[in-house]
């Protein structure tokens, strides 16, 4: 870490209107180099804004990250507020506009270095082999990783509070002619109780614009926090009741036409022949446009897809009508006949011959510990492919004019969408302004910008603004999947049930990479992956690899605890005296759900424990089996994610994030016939809903560990703890998703 | 030409009747707080009232309600100063995460509690089964209905841990 120089530094200075501004200059020599190129003479600096502070003492926050429904500017702006001793009543956010001056890799890289602020001890674990990773990846203005309060708010919005507020004491020290430390700052006021003087912040805006910042701000204990852990409404919220939010199919230019767009149903295939004579004699469509295959690179990895073609008309409904008329030939492919059959059965190949499997880990002889074992026992399993199915279909507004773009769009990626964009119309990147809105879900899928893409060739080619709406088939057919994945175990157990030896082979590897390693004591083992690829196009989906890969271990390590002959829990808790931290949750999460009470017949409970993106989260469901129909009744969350800056928040992410988990347990499995999705909506691709909530609970450990994420850490543990739970009620192991599949025959 | 009466104003459209009344809504009157979730009645983000009745508006053509009175989630306030006793409850209970298949939660919840002032685990259970929310806010949906309806909040566990106290 410390190779890096740190040429970022804490500067202010006034903006117009006589706000006081403070944020990370970007000096020469940065090695942000996209960052530092415009920077070409000494003195010369880019701001990354954190705060601004006004004439009316109202702080902003502004805030380098999408809203996709985590509140996440409310959460950040109370990590700025509390150090800052703000009136929480006089603090606003802002999001950052998608420029490269409040690309996160900046703070990464150019404030998680040597010297820099005077972190607590608790902050600095938190530059964990993660973050460095993401941090090596990421230029791009990214929310995902579930990395906003991890890095953004423990290293930008707190130092940037701590920093101003001693500023405005020094000001304030200056102008009463009394010592700083005299000074108290607090509710966006500072006081000097001997001479008797209260002024608030916003006097002192000039003074403290003349001030260089502090190197090293002093940052709070966490027993200190006032704002940090509290309960606050989140800001977004009023608007999402009354119908005002402006998510991006909100949006309204004027003489804007609407399209949809359609893609060959089989990944890779393309348009061989069309008739559009009926369509185009249709009323209301105003044209007809075959936009070409595209291959999109970005820091983060490249994805390409194939040509599509849009209708454009005066009304979404109308654009639809004529999709839907259009007589298209698609082109074959190779990959005609490929079925998720098929996959599975290459998969299964591919496992069995090892060819070219890399380790993960490999630790002490798993040979001698196979030889000598009392027990040995193997399992193989499989999850399928996933939709992201976010509420909001994916939609972009595009004007394309005199070699200017402006697009409206909700995306986990501004400035990776700005760059896609101005790269498909062949533009400078500068002449391209992105509005980003409220997203109605992300899950992952809106960091590709393959839809913002399709906008702005439309838009360009009719020469109006246009609003592009996929249908919900297309964005079920259409997307970058979660992959399907089968993993192969083996497992020793000794005369005592102690385990010996974990073998362990899965296909393809993805982030993050430490998704397969399990946290238990085990005197040998062997993980590792062998490449196996298929034509279906991949990408992040809430939690990425540990998704499928917490089922996998979990559900096999409950396998060698019934080998065993333990308790589950019992066997997992006896196998981590080398892990307190989660250890701790695994307690706790036991203890709140009552673990060792036992059950009427018919019924089961199951546990998990993962630990992703910096926070453990551990799981107990409890089922009923029903007519061979699993209920999920309770589902009792702990999650340690080193201090909650807000429980609420922090408590819906965990519902959230086990609920989406949930779904894809029970009812998730994208089909592949043909080379192509056989799913197309709502009615195939089903979905959890109200009368098949379980009661959640979630219990917050604030450990005083590195600050974890919330958005992505709730998902993995819930698949495994549902069926553990099954097998727990039915003696039934589930080793393939969705358990929809499976006929449930209650143990009597 | 159709006519129909949204929010409480008249509104003569020229429009192809066969539009869904979601479109309309949303292109010809510009009230975008009634969302497009699906097109096909699956999930219950389009929902509206017609004649006071929870509608989804994507798979309504505008013929069928001509000349009937439409409120959407722009009109579920009683007043511009006034929040809907359900829309306080949401942002008391802080319902929302994306807060995108909030409108259509809030105008189904709306038409079960008109015809229904206090309804059970059940009835919500029925009620709202059509509408999906994708960030899993269902616990929080049914507790600011309650909340809203001033029903006693029933907690399972709570109640099987009292039943555990009771057994000894």
């Amino acid at each position: 870490m410390g190779k890096w120089s740190r040429r970022g530094f804490i500067s202010a200075g006034v903006i117009a209107g006589g706000g006081l501004i403070v944020g990370i200059a970007i000096r020469p020599g940065n090695r942000a180099a996209k960052l530092s190129d415009p920077v070409t003479a000494d003195g010369e600096t880019l701001l990354h804004i954190w705060l601004k502070l006004d004439r009316n003492n109202i702080v902003t926050a502004i805030v380098p990250h999408s809203e996709m429904g985590q509140g996440i500017g409310t959460a950040l702006a109370q990590m700025l507020a509390d150090e800052l001793e703000a009136d929480w009543n006089l603090v606003k956010f802002e999001e950052a506009p998608a420029t490269s001056e409040f690309a996160n890799y900046t703070l990464l890289k150019g404030m998680i270095s040597d010297g820099g602020a005077d972190l607590p001890d608790f902050v600095l674990p938190s530059v964990d082999g993660i973050l460095i990773r993401t941090a090596q990846a990421i230029d791009l203005q990214i929310t995902g990783g579930s990395s906003s309060i991890r890095a953004t708010g423990a290293y930008g919005m707190r130092i940037a509070g701590a920093a101003v507020k001693e500023m405005l004491k020094t000001a304030a020290a200056e102008a009463w002619q009394v010592p700083a430390n005299e000074i108290i700052a607090r509710d966006s006021q500072l006081f000097h109780q001997a001479s008797g003087r209260i002024e608030p912040f916003a006097t002192f805006i000039d003074a403290a614009a003349e001030m260089t910042p502090p190197a090293s701000p002093r940052l709070k204990k966490s027993d200190e926090f006032k704002i940090m852990g509290r309960h606050v409404e989140r800001h977004d919220i009023p608007s999402k009741v009354d119908g005002t939010a402006t998510f991006a199919l909100d949006v309204r230019v004027d003489n804007m036409l609407y399209a949809t767009v359609m893609r060959a149903p089989t990944f890779g295939g393309g348009i061989k022949a069309i008739d559009d004579s009926q369509t185009r004699a249709m009323k209301g469509v105003v044209d007809i446009i075959q936009l070409p295959p595209a291959q999109v690179s970005t820091m983060i990895g490249s994805y390409s897809y194939a040509d599509s073609i849009a209708v454009v008309a005066e009304g979404y409904w109308q654009a639809k009508q004529g999709i839907d008329s259009l007589n298209i030939e698609w082109r074959e492919t190779e990959n005609d006949a490929v079925s998720s059959e098929s996959i599975f059965q290459q998969f299964d190949r591919d496992i069995g011959a090892k060819v070219d499997r890399e380790h993960d880990v490999s630790e002490g002889n798993l040979d001698d510990a196979m030889a000598s074992a009392a027990q040995i026992i193997e399992a193989d399993y499989r999850v399928p492919y996933l939709a992201h199915m976010c509420m909001e279909p994916l939609n972009a507004t595009a004007a394309v004019k005199d070699g200017q773009c402006e697009i409206w769009v909700g995306c986990q990626n501004p400035l990776g969408f700005r760059q896609a964009v101005a790269n498909a119309l062949g533009f400078d990147i500068e002449n391209v302004t992105l509005h980003n809105c409220f997203m109605g879900g992300g899950f992952g899928r809106k960091s590709r910008a393959d839809f913002a893409i399709q906008a702005a060739l439309i838009a360009a080619k009719v020469a109006r603004p246009v609003q592009l709406i996929w249908s919900r088939e297309e964005e079920v057919r259409q997307d970058f999947y979660r992959p399907a994945v089968q993993s192969r175990f083996r497992a020793a157990l000794d005369a005592n049930g102690n385990l010996t030896a974990w073998e362990n082979t899965y296909v393809d590897k993805h982030e993050p990479v430490e998704a397969p390693l399990i946290p238990y004591a085990v005197t040998a083992r062997d993980i590792g992956h062998v490449s196996s690829p298929t034509h279906i196009p991949f990408g992040a989906w809430r939690s990425v690899a540990h998704s499928q890969h917490c089922f996998f271990t979990e559900s096999f390590i409950d396998e060698v605890a019934a080998a065993a002959g333990q308790d589950p829990y019992e066997y997992r808790a006896a196998r981590l005296e080398h892990r307190p931290r989660q250890l701790a949750v695994l307690q706790k999460v036991a203890k709140a759900a009552d673990w060792g009470r036992p059950l009427a017949s018919g019924r089961g409970r199951g546990i998990s424990l993962q630990e992703s993106f910096g926070s453990i989260v551990a799981q107990v469901v409890e089922v009923s089996i029903i007519d061979g129909q699993v209920k999920v009744d309770r589902v009792v969350a702990a999650v340690d994610a080193g201090f909650a800056v807000s429980p609420d928040g922090l408590t819906a992410q965990i519902e959230s994030g086990i609920v989406y988990g949930l779904t894809a347990a029970l009812y998730g499995e994208i089909t592949i016939e043909n080379g192509a999705v056989k799913e197309g909506s709502f009615d195939s691709y089903q979905m959890l809903r109200m009368p098949a909530m379980p009661k959640i609970e979630t219990h917050i450990i604030n450990s005083g560990n590195a600050m974890g994420g919330a958005g992505e850490p709730g998902t993995p543990p819930i698949a495994p703890a549902l069926t553990n739970a099954i097998y727990n009620a039915t003696g039934q192991r589930i080793r393939q998703l969705p358990v929809k599949n499976i006929d449930l025959q209650a143990l009597t | 030409m159709s006519q129909i009466t949204v929010n409480g104003t008249q509104q003569i459209l020229q429009v192809d009747p066969s539009t869904p009344l979601l479109w309309v809504l949303r292109e010809q009157l510009n009230l975008t707080g009634t969302k497009f979730g699906c097109g096909q009645s699956y999930c219950g983000a389009c929902t509206v009232h017609v004649n006071g009745v929870a509608t989804l508006s994507c798979i309504t053509p505008l013929s069928a309600v001509d000349g009937q009175s439409i409120s959407t989630i722009e009109g579920l306030a009683p007043s511009p100063d006034q929040l809907h006793p359900l829309q306080q409850a949401w942002i008391d209970e802080q319902v929302p995460q994306c807060g995108y298949c909030q409108s259509g939660q809030l105008m189904r919840a709306a038409d079960l509690l008109a015809n229904n002032p206090s309804p059970s685990d059940a009835d919500i259970d029925g009620a709202m089964a059509g509408n999906i929310c994708r960030c899993g806010m269902y616990g929080r949906i049914r507790k600011a209905i309650k909340a809203a309806a001033g029903v006693q909040q029933f907690d399972p566990s709570l109640a099987n841990q009292a039943k555990g106290l009771a057994n000894g």
